[in-house]
């Protein structure tokens, strides 16, 4: 039994450590996840996105228990953001998900973005993967507190919450462009605060004046729930919420089209990443003869390229 | 992507039991950060039960233990039982805090590797940690 047949067979410490293979990318995570990939598509992917201190973890917190009531096994991954001085991060979602610890179906993995831009970390797709394969389903994805241009999580995600807090804006904020359009569900958090119900009413009213125009998905109109997480009030409506999503996409072909998007979205990422290396590194040997063979004026620049990329290693 | 070439050393900083002051938890994990480490900070009140938990979730190579309450000699060894339970045998245990000097040798014995007591420069923690944190060989 090696770690993937032991995290298959729910073994939690296994889990855990695939999970930081997966994270560090290197050969064991790569190749995990080679074995694991046919085993996924099963997990609803749930964003949970807003700005810092709006209270994703502590709404997450809530939605776990809401979830465990179906005795669904859950995964949360929660991001926070990573020094870009000294490469170390502060985890601290973990502290407001304390609620089940005792529960062995419920598995939270801290996870720091390390220099990824989007508010997820580069393996976080890959980190999807391997809770899927192994079982969890919702999987809840906490991206790092963002502000307005961090859209990344909609690719990976069925359904994103976007979260915002009463006295943070006016409702020119909320006709801007960015992460409000990418709200399958609009959360208001702080319900009990001075201004929660005017937030609802601008967003409720940015979306009816929206109606006709807005790029996606138009079979469905966001809701817009209120919720006070810390009591955990409105959580089961926005549980329900989330459910007719599903049952939303499920119903029609956004199920599938979400899933393409976020495979096109990988293979994008796996491309990129490719080219990088193989432009950006010590010329490998195939390299090294391209370039000979441009020297010799016996190939283009542009063939050379397609030859070093040809042989690039798409991590 | 060369093998490990992102690999970061990943602390838990834990304040077991019944003990408010969470000052030198917070400074430790700031120090950590800025010395690269990812910490994953749990907060105040931690049963052995959510240490232990934590640290198999986290896959943490190194648990801090921050104590002021002076009920060390009695919930270390729960933590630590708690740990093997799930077996947890490779992770570097360090504690901080108001540990008498005679009781050291005990906590020792337990299998906490070193103990940063008041004064202890942050840097002394850091590398000791540094030094310490076990290797990981490539599984699978």
């Amino acid at each position: 039994m090696d770690l993937v047949d032991r995290a298959l067979a729910g073994e939690a410490r296994a889990l855990a450590r695939l999970a930081t293979h997966v994270e560090d990318h290197d050969t064991t995570g790569r190749t995990a996840i080679e074995r694991l990939y046919s085993l996924t598509g099963n997990a609803h992917v749930v964003g949970v996105t807003g700005s810092p201190g709006v209270g994703k973890s502590t709404l997450a917190n809530k939605l776990v228990a809401e979830f465990r009531r179906d005795q669904r096994r859950v995964a949360v991954i929660a991001i926070d953001p990573s020094s870009p001085l000294s490469g170390g991060a502060t985890l601290g979602d973990r502290i407001r998900m304390l609620d089940q610890y005792a529960d062995d179906q419920v598995f939270v993995r801290s996870v720091a973005a390390r220099g990824h831009h989007g508010g997820l970390s580069a393996t976080t797709g890959d980190l999807i993967h391997l809770f899927d394969a192994t079982g969890y389903d919702p999987i809840l994805v906490e991206t790092v507190g963002v502000g307005q241009g961090e859209v990344e999580i909609s690719k990976l995600a069925h359904t994103s919450l976007v979260l915002q807090s009463p006295g943070t804006g006016d409702d020119i904020q909320a006709i801007k462009a960015g992460i409000l359009e990418i709200a399958d569900i609009f959360v208001v958090t702080k319900s009990d605060f001075p201004g929660a119900q005017q937030l609802q009413h601008v967003l409720t009213t940015m979306l009816e004046q929206g109606r006709e125009t807005r790029p996606v998905d138009t079979a469905w109109s966001p809701p817009v729930v209120l919720v006070d997480a810390s009591r955990g009030e409105g959580v089961e409506r926005l549980v329900e919420r989330i459910t007719a999503h599903r049952e939303h996409l499920l119903r029609g072909d956004g199920w599938a089209e979400r899933n393409r998007r976020r495979a096109w979205t990988e293979i994008q990422a796996a491309l990129h990443r490719a080219v990088e290396e193989a432009s950006s590194e010590e010329p490998s040997h195939v390299a090294k003869q391209a370039l000979r063979a441009v020297m010799d004026r016996a190939i283009t620049p542009r063939a050379a390229a397609t030859q070093v990329l040809r042989d690039a290693d798409f991590g | 992507m060369p093998d490990s070439a992102e690999r970061r050393i990943r602390v838990l900083i834990a304040k077991p039991g019944l003990d408010g002051h969470d000052r030198g938890a917070k400074v430790m994990a700031r120090a950590l950060r800025d010395a690269g480490f990812e910490v994953i900070y749990t907060g105040l009140f931690q049963t052995p039960e959510m240490i232990a938990s934590a640290a198999l979730q986290e896959d943490v190579d190194v648990i801090g233990l921050s104590i002021l309450s002076g009920a060390h000699l009695d919930i270390f060894p729960r933590i630590m039982a708690e740990l093997k339970t799930r077996g947890i045998d490779d992770v570097l245990v360090v504690a901080g805090g108001t540990i008498p000097d005679e009781d050291r040798q005990a906590i020792h014995d337990l299998g906490v590797a070193a103990v940063f007591g008041p004064g202890t420069r942050l840097q002394t923690a850091i590398d000791f940690i540094r030094d310490h944190a076990p290797m990981r060989a490539e599984e699978l």
